[in-house]
């Protein structure tokens, strides 16, 4: 260390302080990478045992090799570019659908203090985030010169940007509750045991995040911009390799994401529901773990929306849910139940 | 902390604004709307990293969230879908230059006059004073919107609703020639209001194919 320091002179704090930013960053993305190679492992059982099959079983004990098996697959495919595809923006594509799925990981915190970066705008943050990501889709599905990746393009942006405004305003009632932007600070305000969460006082926007959440994320049944009995594969239909599967990890990184924000706000982060149970981080898996599984579940049980109806879920019934809750919780705080929101 | 004479604040301001000047000149050089639209995308996120070094993070992060996730997206969707022939778009350019000209000139005098080099430098603006770590930008946003300035924020919401609404009462009318549906009816039909079943003497297949085999044999013989 103190070689190091030498080395660098009076620049070292800045290397300091960069090398470790760069270990944090690491030490985040490398589990959340696995988690995400997981999570498809996890999809294809859970499926399987819904629909009384096995899922796969083959590559190591119950499978668990799976996700490795199918990385190197992808890794060793050609990517292929589409001869009247625009080439630049058809490569910038998958990496304006990834950058965004990291970049809003460094503001979430997983435990009292670990935090990545403690920004006080840290909700705010994460929206302007996950709205980037639209532009992935977008710009996929334009460069590809394809007339069904340009469908599915469409029916997403139009999506993501009908659903961004209920999946915000329903976050508006969670930093109402908790006077903060900070996500530390709102999982702080929900300490004091189970009865304290946010989910209570928020249940219908706590349900209306998290269906907008499925539908931000482009997963069933809201997946139109998919949609392969209607449009083949969507905005990635001419996408190969790895290029498809840097779609892949965004989408599945974004799954993740949205359930860790619904957990952190909603469901009380890494507090433990009784007083007896130290908090701990292992909560916070749980609670994560437990919101994937309902993204399997839904998966594996409903039918696609059509897509007018997925226009007026959004527009005509969580928009005004989630304006007259939030109306209501401001009212409810002049009066002495105000406790109740707190 | 210097680097060549230069704090590294000033270093990264000098990068983002060369970033910036670049995208906002791509942005009306490019022929490729798409192109054009993405340059201006990218003209947001350095305004956006030149407002984080004011120490304006409230501001910097709504820049990206509002224009960059969602006006210009819808930005794009629009132009994405127009066939634009390029070749029709610089047809009238010269004959548009003489009038073009003088307004595009008086515009930059305009804009020299309100910002130009007399009214800028380190010691006209000053830099913003340095806050405690836990002050916070938004809190104190909300406050002085909330106090200070409430009757100008107040009446420029009123003015947005009133856009919303006349955007709303421009663009919806009554087509006749398109179909719409009630949710509420679809979701209380019942099954006898679609489907009619209906008995009937089953027909065999054997009989009809005895038949054919018989006027086969005959035509045969």
């Amino acid at each position: 260390m103190e070689w190091f320091a030498n080395l660098f002179g009076s620049y070292w704090p800045a290397v300091e302080i960069t090398g470790w930013t760069l270990i944090k960053i690491v030490l985040i993305v490398a589990p959340l990478m696995g988690a995400v190679a997981y999570l498809t492992l996890a999809e294809r059982k859970v499926i399987g045992y819904m629909q009384v099959r096995i899922g796969p079983n083959r590559v190591g004990y119950f499978g668990l090799l799976q996700p490795v098996a199918d990385g190197l697959k992808l890794l060793f495919k050609e990517i292929i570019l589409p001869t009247a595809s625009n080439k630049t923006l058809f490569l910038l594509g998958p990496v304006l659908a990834i950058a965004p799925a990291f970049a809003a990981w460094a503001v979430i915190p997983f435990d009292m203090n670990m935090v990545l970066a403690n920004v006080d705008a840290g909700l705010l943050y994460i929206l302007a985030m996950t709205s980037v990501a639209v532009y992935g889709v977008i710009i996929a599905g334009w460069a590809s010169n394809s007339k069904y990746a340009f469908l599915g393009a469409l029916r997403s942006a139009a999506q993501i940007v009908s659903y961004e405004i209920a999946m915000g305003f329903a976050l508006v009632g969670v930093l109402m509750c908790a006077n903060s932007l900070n996500l530390g600070k709102i999982v702080m305000g929900q300490a004091g045991g189970f009865w304290h969460w946010y989910f209570l006082p928020l249940f219908p926007l706590f349900i209306v995040y998290f269906i907008s959440a499925v539908a931000e994320t482009n997963r069933a049944p809201f997946d139109v911009a998919e949609g392969e009995s209607e449009i083949v594969a969507g905005f990635h239909v001419e996408y190969s390799g790895m290029a498809f599967a840097v779609f892949f990890l965004a989408e599945y990184a974004n799954m993740i994401l949205v359930s860790m924000l619904a957990a952190l706000m909603f469901l009380g982060g890494w507090l433990s529901p009784v007083p007896f149970i130290p908090d701990s981080f292992l909560w916070l898996l749980a609670k994560v773990s437990f919101l994937l599984f309902f993204f399997l579940w839904f998966r594996a049980t409903f039918p696609r929306y059509r897509y007018d109806q997925i226009m007026r879920l959004g527009w005509k019934v969580f928009i005004p849910i989630t304006i007259v809750w939030i109306v209501f919780v401001g009212g409810m705080m002049q009066t002495p139940w105000a406790y109740l929101f707190h | 902390m210097t680097f060549f004479g230069l704090h590294f604040q000033d270093i990264v301001f000098y990068a983002l604004a060369a970033i910036l000047l670049f995208a906002a000149l791509s942005v009306i050089t490019t022929r490729n709307p798409v192109y054009a639209a993405l340059y201006l995308v990218l003209a947001f996120f350095t305004a956006a990293g030149i407002w984080l070094l004011l120490e304006a993070e409230f501001l910097a992060i709504a820049l990206v969230l509002v224009y960059v996730g969602a006006v210009m997206v819808l930005f794009l969707f629009v132009v994405m879908m127009l066939d634009i022939n390029l070749d029709k778009l610089r047809e009238g350019f010269w004959n548009a230059l003489p009038i073009a000209l003088p307004v595009g000139g008086l515009m930059a005098v305009e804009m020299v006059m309100i910002v130009g080099v007399r009214n800028f430098g380190a010691d006209k603006v000053l830099a913003p004073p340095a806050h405690p770590a836990d002050y916070s930008n938004t809190a104190e946003l909300g406050r002085v919107l909330y106090t200070d300035y409430l009757l100008p924020f107040e009446l420029a919401s009123v003015v947005l609703l009133v856009a919303i609404v006349a955007a709303i009462a421009l663009t919806l009318r009554d087509r006749k020639d398109s179909k719409s549906m009630n949710p509420a009816k679809q979701v209380l039909v019942k099954k006898e209001d679609r489907l009619r079943i209906i008995k009937m003497a089953s027909v065999t297949e054997s009989t009809s194919v005895e038949k054919t085999n018989t006027e086969a044999n005959k035509e045969t013989k």
